[in-house]
Protein backbone atom coordinates (compact mmCIF):
# COMPACT_ATOMS: atom_id res chain seq x y z
CA UNK A 1 0.00 0.00 0.00
CA UNK A 2 2.69 2.21 0.60
CA UNK A 3 4.50 1.17 -1.90
CA UNK A 4 2.00 2.17 -4.94
CA UNK A 5 2.28 5.82 -2.95
CA UNK A 6 5.92 5.72 -3.04
CA UNK A 7 6.26 5.67 -7.16
CA UNK A 8 3.32 7.25 -7.98
CA UNK A 9 5.41 9.44 -10.10
CA UNK A 10 6.09 6.47 -11.62
CA UNK A 11 2.55 5.12 -11.91
CA UNK A 12 1.68 5.60 -15.49
CA UNK A 13 5.02 3.70 -17.01
CA UNK A 14 8.56 4.27 -16.14
CA UNK A 15 10.71 6.72 -18.10
CA UNK A 16 12.44 6.20 -20.82
CA UNK A 17 15.89 6.42 -18.50
CA UNK A 18 15.17 4.27 -16.46
CA UNK A 19 14.33 1.29 -18.87
CA UNK A 20 17.11 2.23 -20.56
CA UNK A 21 19.69 2.10 -17.51
CA UNK A 22 17.80 -0.99 -16.33
CA UNK A 23 17.87 -2.95 -19.36
CA UNK A 24 22.00 -1.83 -20.15
CA UNK A 25 23.26 -2.79 -16.56
CA UNK A 26 21.68 -5.80 -16.65
CA UNK A 27 22.95 -6.68 -19.77
CA UNK A 28 26.18 -5.78 -19.31
CA UNK A 29 26.25 -7.60 -15.47
CA UNK A 30 24.73 -10.60 -16.77
CA UNK A 31 27.21 -10.55 -19.59
CA UNK A 32 30.39 -9.84 -16.92
CA UNK A 33 29.14 -12.93 -15.20
CA UNK A 34 28.85 -15.17 -17.47
CA UNK A 35 31.83 -13.77 -19.57
CA UNK A 36 33.49 -17.12 -18.84
CA UNK A 37 31.11 -19.26 -20.80
CA UNK A 38 30.15 -16.81 -23.41
CA UNK A 39 33.88 -16.02 -24.32
CA UNK A 40 34.69 -17.63 -27.58
CA UNK A 41 38.54 -17.86 -26.71
CA UNK A 42 40.37 -17.76 -23.42
CA UNK A 43 41.04 -14.06 -23.15
CA UNK A 44 44.89 -14.56 -22.46
CA UNK A 45 45.84 -17.03 -25.44
CA UNK A 46 47.93 -15.14 -27.96
CA UNK A 47 47.59 -15.95 -31.43
CA UNK A 48 43.88 -16.92 -31.54
CA UNK A 49 43.38 -14.78 -34.43
CA UNK A 50 45.43 -13.02 -36.69
CA UNK A 51 47.28 -9.71 -35.33
CA UNK A 52 45.56 -6.45 -35.39
CA UNK A 53 42.79 -8.28 -37.39
CA UNK A 54 39.46 -6.00 -37.63
CA UNK A 55 36.16 -7.19 -36.45
CA UNK A 56 34.65 -9.92 -38.29
CA UNK A 57 32.46 -12.86 -38.04
CA UNK A 58 35.89 -14.99 -36.01
CA UNK A 59 36.01 -12.14 -34.26
CA UNK A 60 33.43 -10.36 -33.05
CA UNK A 61 35.10 -6.77 -31.71
CA UNK A 62 38.50 -7.69 -33.76
CA UNK A 63 41.84 -8.96 -32.53
CA UNK A 64 44.60 -6.86 -29.99
CA UNK A 65 48.70 -6.54 -31.18
CA UNK A 66 48.85 -10.17 -30.16
CA UNK A 67 46.25 -12.08 -31.91
CA UNK A 68 44.18 -12.25 -28.77
CA UNK A 69 40.38 -11.94 -29.01
CA UNK A 70 38.56 -8.98 -27.90
CA UNK A 71 35.66 -9.64 -27.76
CA UNK A 72 36.23 -12.31 -24.94
CA UNK A 73 38.78 -9.46 -23.32
CA UNK A 74 36.16 -7.20 -23.17
CA UNK A 75 33.82 -9.16 -21.95
CA UNK A 76 36.26 -10.83 -18.59
CA UNK A 77 37.51 -7.87 -18.44
CA UNK A 78 34.22 -6.40 -17.38
CA UNK A 79 33.98 -8.85 -14.38
CA UNK A 80 37.33 -7.25 -12.59
CA UNK A 81 35.87 -3.69 -13.68
CA UNK A 82 32.35 -4.42 -11.91
CA UNK A 83 34.06 -6.27 -9.39
CA UNK A 84 36.30 -3.82 -8.45
CA UNK A 85 33.68 -1.24 -8.54
CA UNK A 86 31.49 -2.95 -6.72
CA UNK A 87 34.60 -3.95 -3.82
CA UNK A 88 35.43 -0.17 -3.94
CA UNK A 89 32.03 1.19 -3.25
CA UNK A 90 30.95 -1.22 -0.55
CA UNK A 91 33.69 -0.73 1.55
CA UNK A 92 34.08 2.63 0.59
CA UNK A 93 30.18 3.17 1.60
CA UNK A 94 30.78 1.18 5.11
CA UNK A 95 33.94 2.74 5.84
CA UNK A 96 32.97 6.47 5.04
CA UNK A 97 29.56 6.23 6.09
CA UNK A 98 30.42 4.39 9.82
CA UNK A 99 32.56 7.76 9.95
CA UNK A 100 29.77 10.03 9.02
CA UNK A 101 27.55 8.10 11.90
CA UNK A 102 30.57 8.31 14.41
CA UNK A 103 30.64 12.21 13.36
CA UNK A 104 26.87 12.86 13.88
CA UNK A 105 26.70 11.07 17.17
CA UNK A 106 29.25 11.70 18.95
CA UNK A 107 31.33 14.77 21.06
CA UNK A 108 31.76 18.05 19.08
CA UNK A 109 35.19 17.96 19.34
CA UNK A 110 35.04 14.35 17.92
CA UNK A 111 32.81 15.47 15.58
CA UNK A 112 34.80 18.54 14.69
CA UNK A 113 38.36 16.82 14.20
CA UNK A 114 36.48 14.30 11.82
CA UNK A 115 34.55 16.56 9.38
CA UNK A 116 37.71 18.90 8.97
CA UNK A 117 40.20 16.31 7.79
CA UNK A 118 37.31 14.71 5.68
CA UNK A 119 37.19 18.18 4.41
CA UNK A 120 40.45 18.11 3.52
CA UNK A 121 40.14 14.82 2.14
CA UNK A 122 37.53 15.44 0.12
CA UNK A 123 39.79 18.94 -1.45
CA UNK A 124 40.95 16.30 -3.53
CA UNK A 125 39.71 14.83 -6.56
CA UNK A 126 39.20 11.37 -5.89
CA UNK A 127 41.67 10.18 -9.05
CA UNK A 128 44.42 12.18 -7.17
CA UNK A 129 44.11 10.42 -3.94
CA UNK A 130 44.03 6.90 -5.46
CA UNK A 131 46.88 7.35 -7.56
CA UNK A 132 48.72 8.77 -4.59
CA UNK A 133 47.86 5.63 -2.64
CA UNK A 134 48.55 3.04 -5.27
CA UNK A 135 52.23 5.42 -5.82
CA UNK A 136 52.16 4.42 -2.24
CA UNK A 137 51.25 0.69 -1.65
CA UNK A 138 52.16 -0.31 -5.31
CA UNK A 139 50.34 -1.46 -8.18
CA UNK A 140 47.88 -4.22 -8.10
CA UNK A 141 44.41 -5.42 -8.09
CA UNK A 142 44.32 -5.66 -4.66
CA UNK A 143 45.51 -2.17 -3.83
CA UNK A 144 43.77 -0.66 -6.83
CA UNK A 145 40.43 -1.51 -5.62
CA UNK A 146 41.71 -0.82 -1.57
CA UNK A 147 43.02 2.83 -3.23
CA UNK A 148 39.74 3.73 -4.62
CA UNK A 149 37.80 2.33 -1.78
CA UNK A 150 39.38 5.13 0.29
CA UNK A 151 39.87 7.82 -2.18
CA UNK A 152 35.65 7.10 -1.77
CA UNK A 153 35.82 7.59 1.17
CA UNK A 154 35.39 11.60 2.16
CA UNK A 155 32.30 11.66 -0.01
CA UNK A 156 30.48 8.47 2.01
CA UNK A 157 31.55 10.19 4.76
CA UNK A 158 30.20 13.74 4.21
CA UNK A 159 26.75 12.58 3.00
CA UNK A 160 26.31 9.61 5.80
CA UNK A 161 27.07 12.73 8.19
CA UNK A 162 24.51 15.18 6.46
CA UNK A 163 21.67 12.60 6.41
CA UNK A 164 22.34 11.26 9.84
CA UNK A 165 22.50 14.99 11.31
CA UNK A 166 19.47 15.82 9.79
CA UNK A 167 17.62 12.46 11.32
CA UNK A 168 19.48 13.45 14.47
CA UNK A 169 17.84 16.86 14.75
CA UNK A 170 13.94 15.03 14.09
CA UNK A 171 11.74 15.06 17.04
CA UNK A 172 11.13 10.73 16.60
CA UNK A 173 15.14 10.51 17.45
CA UNK A 174 14.43 13.21 20.51
CA UNK A 175 11.73 10.68 21.54
CA UNK A 176 13.64 7.38 21.86
CA UNK A 177 15.94 9.40 23.42
CA UNK A 178 13.61 10.73 26.08
CA UNK A 179 12.54 7.01 26.06
CA UNK A 180 16.24 6.33 27.33
CA UNK A 181 17.34 5.00 24.42
CA UNK A 182 21.50 4.88 24.29
CA UNK A 183 23.24 6.22 20.68
CA UNK A 184 24.26 3.16 19.63
CA UNK A 185 20.47 1.62 19.39
CA UNK A 186 19.25 4.71 18.35
CA UNK A 187 21.71 4.49 15.42
CA UNK A 188 21.20 0.94 14.70
CA UNK A 189 17.59 1.15 15.28
CA UNK A 190 16.26 4.64 14.27
CA UNK A 191 18.63 6.20 12.04
CA UNK A 192 20.24 3.61 9.57
CA UNK A 193 16.72 2.72 8.19
CA UNK A 194 15.75 5.87 7.89
CA UNK A 195 18.94 7.30 5.45
CA UNK A 196 19.85 3.24 4.01
CA UNK A 197 17.42 4.37 1.18
CA UNK A 198 19.78 7.63 0.59
CA UNK A 199 22.79 6.12 0.78
CA UNK A 200 21.97 2.81 -1.43
CA UNK A 201 21.33 5.46 -4.17
CA UNK A 202 24.30 7.64 -3.07
CA UNK A 203 26.66 3.97 -3.53
CA UNK A 204 24.76 3.57 -7.74
CA UNK A 205 26.05 6.39 -8.67
CA UNK A 206 29.57 6.15 -6.85
CA UNK A 207 29.68 2.70 -8.67
CA UNK A 208 30.45 4.40 -11.70
CA UNK A 209 32.86 7.09 -11.00
CA UNK A 210 34.69 3.95 -9.04
CA UNK A 211 34.75 1.63 -12.51
CA UNK A 212 36.05 4.99 -14.13
CA UNK A 213 38.50 5.42 -11.41
CA UNK A 214 39.64 1.86 -11.74
CA UNK A 215 39.67 2.06 -15.62
CA UNK A 216 41.80 5.17 -15.02
CA UNK A 217 44.16 3.60 -12.70
CA UNK A 218 45.11 0.67 -14.78
CA UNK A 219 45.24 2.80 -17.78
CA UNK A 220 48.03 4.44 -16.00
CA UNK A 221 49.84 0.78 -15.28
CA UNK A 222 48.75 0.93 -11.87
CA UNK A 223 45.67 -1.30 -11.65
CA UNK A 224 45.14 -4.58 -13.21
CA UNK A 225 47.94 -5.45 -14.51
CA UNK A 226 48.90 -7.32 -17.74
CA UNK A 227 47.97 -9.92 -19.27
CA UNK A 228 45.01 -9.88 -17.47
CA UNK A 229 42.13 -8.26 -19.49
CA UNK A 230 40.42 -4.91 -18.04
CA UNK A 231 38.89 -2.17 -19.75
CA UNK A 232 41.74 0.57 -18.83
CA UNK A 233 44.18 -1.80 -19.29
CA UNK A 234 42.85 -3.04 -22.89
CA UNK A 235 42.97 0.95 -23.95
CA UNK A 236 46.25 1.84 -22.28
CA UNK A 237 48.26 -1.11 -24.38
CA UNK A 238 45.87 -0.90 -27.40
CA UNK A 239 46.74 3.49 -27.71
CA UNK A 240 49.65 3.00 -29.66
CA UNK A 241 47.70 1.24 -32.51
CA UNK A 242 45.26 4.01 -32.65
CA UNK A 243 45.48 4.21 -36.21
CA UNK A 244 46.25 0.54 -37.64
CA UNK A 245 43.38 -1.05 -35.35
CA UNK A 246 40.98 1.70 -33.59
CA UNK A 247 39.01 -0.87 -32.29
CA UNK A 248 41.29 -2.10 -29.76
CA UNK A 249 40.23 1.14 -27.97
CA UNK A 250 36.85 1.55 -29.27
CA UNK A 251 34.80 -1.35 -27.68
CA UNK A 252 36.33 -1.27 -24.03
CA UNK A 253 35.86 2.39 -24.13
CA UNK A 254 32.09 2.01 -25.56
CA UNK A 255 32.07 -0.54 -23.03
CA UNK A 256 33.28 1.77 -20.19
CA UNK A 257 30.91 4.29 -21.41
CA UNK A 258 27.89 2.56 -21.28
CA UNK A 259 28.56 1.41 -17.78
CA UNK A 260 29.05 4.23 -16.53
CA UNK A 261 25.76 5.70 -18.20
CA UNK A 262 23.63 2.91 -17.16
CA UNK A 263 24.60 3.47 -13.36
CA UNK A 264 24.14 6.84 -13.43
CA UNK A 265 20.60 6.31 -15.05
CA UNK A 266 19.68 3.78 -12.35
CA UNK A 267 21.41 5.99 -9.94
CA UNK A 268 19.40 9.38 -10.94
CA UNK A 269 15.96 7.98 -11.29
CA UNK A 270 16.89 6.36 -7.91
CA UNK A 271 17.56 9.13 -6.56
CA UNK A 272 14.38 11.04 -7.68
CA UNK A 273 12.35 8.14 -6.06
CA UNK A 274 13.95 8.75 -2.93
CA UNK A 275 14.12 12.62 -2.91
CA UNK A 276 10.74 13.94 -1.93
CA UNK A 277 11.33 17.54 -2.98
CA UNK A 278 12.11 15.69 -6.40
CA UNK A 279 8.67 13.99 -5.98
CA UNK A 280 5.76 15.38 -9.50
CA UNK A 281 8.76 16.79 -11.16
CA UNK A 282 10.33 15.02 -13.96
CA UNK B 1 5.36 13.68 54.33
CA UNK B 2 7.77 11.65 52.02
CA UNK B 3 10.25 13.73 49.39
CA UNK B 4 8.38 14.31 46.35
CA UNK B 5 9.32 12.33 44.08
CA UNK B 6 10.14 14.92 41.49
CA UNK B 7 12.37 18.05 43.08
CA UNK B 8 13.45 20.69 41.69
CA UNK B 9 15.56 23.36 43.43
CA UNK B 10 16.91 26.88 42.80
CA UNK B 11 17.69 25.55 38.90
CA UNK B 12 19.71 27.68 36.83
CA UNK B 13 20.32 27.53 32.86
CA UNK B 14 21.91 29.77 31.31
CA UNK B 15 24.00 30.06 27.69
CA UNK B 16 27.14 31.89 27.29
CA UNK B 17 26.53 35.07 24.62
CA UNK B 18 29.17 37.00 23.13
CA UNK B 19 29.47 39.97 25.92
CA UNK B 20 27.26 38.48 28.71
CA UNK B 21 24.96 35.19 29.49
CA UNK B 22 21.52 34.94 28.43
CA UNK B 23 19.87 33.19 31.41
CA UNK B 24 17.00 30.88 30.35
CA UNK B 25 16.05 29.49 33.74
CA UNK B 26 16.92 32.01 36.58
CA UNK B 27 16.23 29.74 40.27
CA UNK B 28 13.04 28.01 40.09
CA UNK B 29 12.29 25.29 42.58
CA UNK B 30 9.37 23.58 42.51
CA UNK B 31 8.07 20.05 43.64
CA UNK B 32 5.72 17.11 42.22
CA UNK B 33 3.83 13.73 43.36
CA UNK B 34 3.22 11.13 42.34
CA UNK B 35 -0.32 11.15 40.92
CA UNK B 36 -0.56 15.53 40.97
CA UNK B 37 -0.22 17.05 38.10
CA UNK B 38 1.31 20.47 37.85
CA UNK B 39 1.28 22.59 34.99
CA UNK B 40 3.56 24.99 34.39
CA UNK B 41 2.52 27.71 32.31
CA UNK B 42 3.71 30.71 30.39
CA UNK B 43 4.55 32.32 26.97
CA UNK B 44 6.88 31.03 24.88
CA UNK B 45 10.46 31.55 25.76
CA UNK B 46 9.74 31.53 29.69
CA UNK B 47 11.74 28.72 30.37
CA UNK B 48 9.08 25.78 30.47
CA UNK B 49 11.10 23.80 27.79
CA UNK B 50 14.31 23.90 29.22
CA UNK B 51 13.15 23.35 32.38
CA UNK B 52 12.10 19.77 30.91
CA UNK B 53 15.14 19.48 29.59
CA UNK B 54 17.18 20.08 32.53
CA UNK B 55 15.21 17.35 34.15
CA UNK B 56 16.21 15.14 31.24
CA UNK B 57 19.58 15.86 31.14
CA UNK B 58 19.44 16.57 28.06
CA UNK B 59 20.26 20.46 27.70
CA UNK B 60 22.33 21.52 24.78
CA UNK B 61 26.01 21.21 25.28
CA UNK B 62 26.77 25.29 25.90
CA UNK B 63 24.03 25.34 28.52
CA UNK B 64 25.40 25.99 32.31
CA UNK B 65 23.02 24.45 34.69
CA UNK B 66 22.96 24.84 38.47
CA UNK B 67 21.05 24.05 41.53
CA UNK B 68 19.72 20.47 42.34
CA UNK B 69 17.44 18.39 40.78
CA UNK B 70 16.00 15.35 41.93
CA UNK B 71 14.53 12.43 40.88
CA UNK B 72 13.18 9.47 42.99
CA UNK B 73 15.60 10.58 45.85
CA UNK B 74 18.74 10.58 43.43
CA UNK B 75 20.50 13.95 42.64
CA UNK B 76 20.20 13.54 39.04
CA UNK B 77 23.88 15.59 38.53
CA UNK B 78 25.32 12.39 39.74
CA UNK B 79 24.61 10.41 37.27
CA UNK B 80 26.78 9.26 34.56
CA UNK B 81 25.06 8.39 30.92
CA UNK B 82 24.23 4.90 31.25
CA UNK B 83 22.55 5.34 34.71
CA UNK B 84 20.92 8.32 32.86
CA UNK B 85 19.87 6.31 30.23
CA UNK B 86 17.65 4.11 32.96
CA UNK B 87 16.06 7.39 34.40
CA UNK B 88 14.85 8.64 30.76
CA UNK B 89 11.75 6.35 30.37
CA UNK B 90 11.62 4.55 32.84
CA UNK B 91 11.72 7.46 35.89
CA UNK B 92 10.42 10.30 33.95
CA UNK B 93 8.38 9.67 30.41
CA UNK B 94 7.70 12.55 28.16
CA UNK B 95 5.61 13.40 25.46
CA UNK B 96 5.85 16.44 23.51
CA UNK B 97 4.54 18.45 21.01
CA UNK B 98 4.32 17.26 17.58
CA UNK B 99 2.79 13.83 17.50
CA UNK B 100 3.05 14.01 13.52
CA UNK B 101 6.84 14.21 13.48
CA UNK B 102 7.93 11.86 17.29
CA UNK B 103 7.33 8.79 15.37
CA UNK B 104 10.07 6.99 13.73
CA UNK B 105 8.71 6.87 9.79
CA UNK B 106 10.07 3.54 9.16
CA UNK B 107 9.48 1.33 12.22
CA UNK B 108 5.75 -0.15 12.90
CA UNK B 109 3.70 0.95 16.35
CA UNK B 110 4.60 -2.26 17.26
CA UNK B 111 8.62 -2.16 16.92
CA UNK B 112 8.25 1.52 18.75
CA UNK B 113 6.22 0.92 21.90
CA UNK B 114 8.29 -2.09 22.45
CA UNK B 115 11.71 -1.23 22.14
CA UNK B 116 11.38 0.93 25.86
CA UNK B 117 10.03 -2.10 27.76
CA UNK B 118 12.52 -4.71 26.40
CA UNK B 119 15.02 -1.92 28.00
CA UNK B 120 13.50 -0.83 30.85
CA UNK B 121 10.99 -3.29 32.59
CA UNK B 122 13.55 -6.30 31.30
CA UNK B 123 10.21 -7.70 29.31
CA UNK B 124 10.32 -10.01 26.66
CA UNK B 125 9.16 -9.02 23.05
CA UNK B 126 5.88 -11.02 23.79
CA UNK B 127 5.23 -9.91 26.96
CA UNK B 128 6.47 -6.37 25.85
CA UNK B 129 3.79 -6.37 22.50
CA UNK B 130 0.57 -7.78 25.03
CA UNK B 131 1.20 -4.76 26.97
CA UNK B 132 1.62 -2.40 24.54
CA UNK B 133 -1.86 -4.27 23.22
CA UNK B 134 -3.67 -3.59 26.66
CA UNK B 135 -2.30 0.19 26.88
CA UNK B 136 -3.10 1.03 23.83
CA UNK B 137 -6.80 -0.22 24.66
CA UNK B 138 -6.55 2.36 27.62
CA UNK B 139 -5.70 5.15 25.73
CA UNK B 140 -9.06 4.45 23.48
CA UNK B 141 -7.81 2.39 20.69
CA UNK B 142 -10.43 0.27 19.54
CA UNK B 143 -8.24 -1.94 17.13
CA UNK B 144 -4.81 -2.37 19.02
CA UNK B 145 -3.32 -5.37 17.61
CA UNK B 146 -4.14 -3.78 14.11
CA UNK B 147 -2.72 -0.38 14.93
CA UNK B 148 0.36 -2.10 16.22
CA UNK B 149 1.64 -3.73 13.20
CA UNK B 150 0.90 -0.38 11.58
CA UNK B 151 3.26 2.55 10.36
CA UNK B 152 2.58 5.79 11.60
CA UNK B 153 1.94 7.87 8.61
CA UNK B 154 -1.11 5.49 7.89
CA UNK B 155 -2.98 6.98 11.89
CA UNK B 156 -4.17 10.24 12.08
CA UNK B 157 -2.10 12.88 14.20
CA UNK B 158 -4.72 12.52 17.46
CA UNK B 159 -4.35 8.87 17.25
CA UNK B 160 -0.66 9.25 17.13
CA UNK B 161 -0.69 11.55 20.59
CA UNK B 162 -2.30 8.60 22.45
CA UNK B 163 0.06 6.33 20.64
CA UNK B 164 2.89 8.64 22.32
CA UNK B 165 0.92 9.19 26.02
CA UNK B 166 1.01 4.85 25.61
CA UNK B 167 4.20 4.33 24.97
CA UNK B 168 5.20 6.56 27.74
CA UNK B 169 3.14 5.32 30.60
CA UNK B 170 3.71 1.81 29.66
CA UNK B 171 7.20 2.42 31.23
CA UNK B 172 5.40 3.12 34.19
CA UNK B 173 7.44 6.23 34.47
CA UNK B 174 7.04 8.35 38.19
CA UNK B 175 6.57 11.40 36.57
CA UNK B 176 5.37 12.27 32.88
CA UNK B 177 6.33 15.18 31.38
CA UNK B 178 3.75 16.55 28.64
CA UNK B 179 5.22 19.69 26.61
CA UNK B 180 2.55 21.19 25.09
CA UNK B 181 0.69 17.64 24.46
CA UNK B 182 -1.98 19.34 22.71
CA UNK B 183 -1.28 21.77 21.02
CA UNK B 184 -0.99 20.48 17.76
CA UNK B 185 -4.59 18.76 17.52
CA UNK B 186 -7.32 19.97 16.66
CA UNK B 187 -9.85 21.34 19.08
CA UNK B 188 -11.81 18.38 19.42
CA UNK B 189 -8.91 15.97 19.96
CA UNK B 190 -7.49 18.40 22.70
CA UNK B 191 -9.75 17.86 25.55
CA UNK B 192 -10.25 14.14 24.91
CA UNK B 193 -6.33 13.86 25.16
CA UNK B 194 -6.21 15.78 28.06
CA UNK B 195 -9.35 13.61 29.69
CA UNK B 196 -7.21 10.73 28.67
CA UNK B 197 -4.27 12.11 30.20
CA UNK B 198 -6.23 13.02 34.01
CA UNK B 199 -7.89 9.75 33.87
CA UNK B 200 -4.76 7.64 32.99
CA UNK B 201 -2.90 9.82 36.05
CA UNK B 202 -5.37 8.51 38.47
CA UNK B 203 -5.00 4.99 37.48
CA UNK B 204 -1.60 4.57 36.95
CA UNK B 205 -0.65 6.91 39.72
CA UNK B 206 1.97 8.82 37.61
CA UNK B 207 3.00 12.46 38.44
CA UNK B 208 2.21 14.69 35.16
CA UNK B 209 4.75 17.72 34.40
CA UNK B 210 1.80 19.43 32.18
CA UNK B 211 4.13 22.27 29.91
CA UNK B 212 1.85 24.53 28.20
CA UNK B 213 0.45 28.03 27.31
CA UNK B 214 -2.85 27.48 27.57
CA UNK B 215 -4.56 28.35 30.49
CA UNK B 216 -7.57 26.60 29.40
CA UNK B 217 -5.90 23.27 29.49
CA UNK B 218 -4.65 24.39 33.03
CA UNK B 219 -8.16 24.80 34.52
CA UNK B 220 -9.34 22.05 33.31
CA UNK B 221 -6.80 19.07 33.82
CA UNK B 222 -3.91 20.90 36.96
CA UNK B 223 -4.25 20.33 40.32
CA UNK B 224 -1.56 22.94 40.81
CA UNK B 225 -0.13 25.73 38.59
CA UNK B 226 3.02 27.44 38.24
CA UNK B 227 3.18 30.61 36.49
CA UNK B 228 6.93 31.28 34.32
CA UNK B 229 8.00 34.08 32.63
CA UNK B 230 11.78 35.16 31.74
CA UNK B 231 13.06 32.13 33.45
CA UNK B 232 11.27 32.66 36.74
CA UNK B 233 8.35 31.40 38.70
CA UNK B 234 5.88 34.32 39.45
CA UNK B 235 3.70 32.50 41.20
CA UNK B 236 2.66 28.71 42.46
CA UNK B 237 -0.56 27.53 44.21
CA UNK B 238 -3.41 25.56 42.92
CA UNK B 239 -5.36 25.57 40.25
CA UNK B 240 -8.22 27.02 42.72
CA UNK B 241 -6.02 29.88 43.97
CA UNK B 242 -4.24 31.42 41.08
CA UNK B 243 -6.79 31.06 38.17
CA UNK B 244 -9.42 32.52 40.82
CA UNK B 245 -7.53 35.04 42.90
CA UNK B 246 -4.18 35.66 41.05
CA UNK B 247 -1.59 37.39 43.18
CA UNK B 248 0.29 38.48 40.63
CA UNK B 249 -0.19 41.22 37.44
CA UNK B 250 1.52 39.03 34.89
CA UNK B 251 -0.67 36.21 35.85
CA UNK B 252 -3.86 38.62 35.80
CA UNK B 253 -2.90 39.80 32.39
CA UNK B 254 -2.71 36.13 31.20
CA UNK B 255 -5.89 35.28 32.81
CA UNK B 256 -7.21 38.35 30.62
CA UNK B 257 -5.97 37.87 27.38
CA UNK B 258 -7.12 34.13 27.04
CA UNK B 259 -9.95 34.06 24.84
CA UNK B 260 -13.52 32.65 25.39
CA UNK B 261 -16.48 32.25 23.49
CA UNK B 262 -18.24 34.43 26.15
CA UNK B 263 -15.59 37.22 26.27
CA UNK B 264 -15.76 37.08 22.19
CA UNK B 265 -19.38 37.38 22.27
CA UNK B 266 -18.92 40.31 24.32
CA UNK B 267 -16.95 42.09 22.44
CA UNK B 268 -18.88 41.44 19.12
CA UNK B 269 -21.60 43.46 20.53
CA UNK B 270 -19.51 45.97 22.19
CA UNK B 271 -18.45 46.77 18.95
CA UNK B 272 -21.62 46.24 17.23
CA UNK B 273 -23.33 48.81 19.62
CA UNK B 274 -20.02 51.28 18.76
CA UNK B 275 -21.38 51.32 15.21
CA UNK B 276 -24.17 52.68 15.64
CA UNK B 277 -24.80 55.81 14.27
Amino acid sequence: MSITTEISIWRRRPPFSVVLGLGLASVIVAASLLSYYLAPFDPTRMAAGPRLAPPSGAHLFGTDEFGRDLFSRVLVGGRLSLGIGISAVVSGLVIGGLIGLLAAFSARIVQVTLLRLIDVLYSFPDTLIALALVAFLGPGIENATLAIAISLVPFYARVTYGLAAAERAKPYIEAARLAGIGNGRLVRVHVMPNIGQSLIVMGTLGFSSAILSAAGLSFLGLGVQPPSPEWGAILASGRNYINKAPWILIFPGVAICLTVLSFNLIGDSLRDLVDPRRKGRS
Amino acid sequence: MSVPYLSVQDLSVSFPTRSDHFRAIDGISFDLARGEILALVGESGSGKSMTSLSIMKLLPAAARMSGRIQVDGQDIAALDRRQMEDVRGAKIGMIFQEPMTSLNPVLTIARQMTEGMVRHNGLSRREALATACTWLEDVGISEPTRVLAQYPHQLSGGMRQRIMIAAALALRPGILIADEPTTALDVTVQSQVLDLLVDLKARSGSGILLITHDIGVVAETADRVAVMRGGRILEVGTVDQVLRAPQHEYTQALLASHLTVEKGLKQRQAELEGARP
